[in-house]
């Protein structure tokens, strides 16, 4: 084995690993916000909403990422529609962890007792004041660890972005093997950047887990 | 819009696509189970460098892609003498990082055991092994039947990753229709459909079996 063709790579692997990072960051921000508007509708009172919000969850977490990919990136431009790698790849990773974390906001949900909206309810909540001040902050607790997990999925996933084109850190690492002819530890190094990444975000959730926690440490 | 000769015509080969996905994912899971619980096992004998080991494998299998381990296996492997056809390295790929989750679960079974029952085994004379094999594992795969079938429908899913090795399953068969035919919008949806039943009715499945155990 040797490194040293691999190593002189290594600025274009960290810039590779940063468009990883960012992808992650803002499929996991933007599948947030559509799996929290899912929860709710899989929560309400409307059978038309609720069947839409289980639709959503049942196809997103039935599809494998790259078949939702491959959808994305070459069926719209069948109808006329351009799509860019970096857009179909947001697009992608965002639907497939929104479907995750739709029902990991609603299993947290469902942990909360309701004697806390009766009671803010009393005390003369609105609805929107619920969900803001006692609803969120306590789901939030309850599925960090959760979270975690899926946090840690959507970065190994994104390495499907590089099916697609996205130049990410697997990607980068298939160009470096086109160029050196050393398979091996080209992606033995792309290992340990992914390793680095998964073990940093699971650290983080479990600091932020004891952080949160209420049982005093 | 969707032209429905083209769908009876794509179907078939979709469908043999279907089945080599099926196997390759039966065959893996197999073996990731017998991997995962003998991991398990050994992770309970009281020898630290085992430990050690067994935690290096676990975090090293669960945080990397699974298509970079295939990657390593397929293009990396030669580098070391060792050339597996797609369809062996994907197999083995699969079982490895199956084992390293399932080993996982089973951790977590093992320890949901009560130990009162571990203690009465051995006050009836059981020996260590035996208390093992009739106390421990059986009702440690009880309680981990819910998480392994998520396991399952994880890794039916993650075998799409199979075709980036050239592993001529369901999402390759189907990729090479669309590039040979230039029919992009029936293949895809054959594509979803048939995952989307796989997965869907795994999971029916599971909820079934679930039940039962629950009752029983």
């Amino acid at each position: 084995m040797d490194f040293t063709a691999v190593i002189a790579q290594l600025p274009r692997l960290v810039a590779g690993a940063q468009t990883t990072v960012w992808l992650s960051v803002a499929a996991l921000a933007c599948g947030a916000v559509l799996g929290l508007v899912m929860c709710a509708a899989r929560l309400s009172g409307n059978i038309a909403l609720r069947a839409v919000a289980a639709g959503f969850v049942s196809v997103f977490r039935g599809l494998p990422l790259l078949v939702v990919l491959l959808i994305l990136f070459y069926v719209p431009p069948n109808f006329g529609i351009e799509t860019t790698p970096i857009t179909a790849a947001l697009l992608g990773l965002t639907l497939n962890t929104a479907g995750y974390q739709t029902e990991i906001y609603r299993a947290g949900f469902l942990t909360l007792p309701p004697g806390h909206a009766e009671a803010a309810r009393m005390l003369g909540f609105s609805r929107l004041q619920i969900a803001r001040h006692i609803f969120l902050p306590q789901i939030f607790r309850v599925t960090i660890p959760a979270l975690t997990n899926e946090a840690v999925d959507v970065v190994k996933s994104s390495g499907l972005l590089s099916v697609i084109a996205v130049t990410e850190l697997l990607r980068v690492s298939q160009q470096i093997v086109s160029s050196t002819y050393r398979p091996l530890e080209t992606y033995l190094v792309c290992a340990v950047f992914y390793f680095v990444l998964s073990s940093t975000v699971s650290w983080t959730g479990r600091a932020l887990e004891r952080r949160m926690s209420l049982k005093p440490a | 819009m969707i032209d429905l000769t083209a769908l009876a015509e794509f179907a078939p080969a979709i469908w043999r696509g279907l089945l080599v996905t099926v196997e390759i994912c039966a065959v893996s899971l197999m073996l990731g189970l017998v991997l995962g619980l003998v991991v398990a096992l050994l992770g309970r004998l009281p020898f630290r460098p085992l430990h050690w080991l067994i935690r290096g494998y676990v975090e090293i299998w669960r945080g990397t892609p699974l298509l970079l381990q295939l990657f390593i296996l397929y293009y990396g492997g030669p580098s070391l003498g060792f050339t597996p056809s797609a369809y062996l390295a994907g197999v083995l790929g699969m079982s490895l990082y199956t084992g390293a989750y399932l080993s996982e679960i089973f951790r977590g079974g093992f320890d949901a055991v009560p130990p009162g029952q571990i203690e009465a085994a051995r006050m009836l004379g059981f020996t260590r092994l035996k208390t093992v094999r009739h106390i421990e594992v059986p009702q440690m795969l009880k309680l981990v039947v819910p998480p392994t079938t998520n396991q399952m429908i994880s890794i039916i899913k993650e075998s799409a990753v199979l075709s980036v090795i050239t592993v001529p399953e369901l999402t390759l068969t189907t990729t090479r229709i669309v590039s040979e035919t230039f029919n992009v919008v029936e293949p895809y949806l054959l594509l979803g459909l048939a995952y989307w039943s796989i997965t869907s009715l795994v999971a029916f499945a599971s909820r079934r079996v679930e039940r039962r155990l629950v009752q029983a």
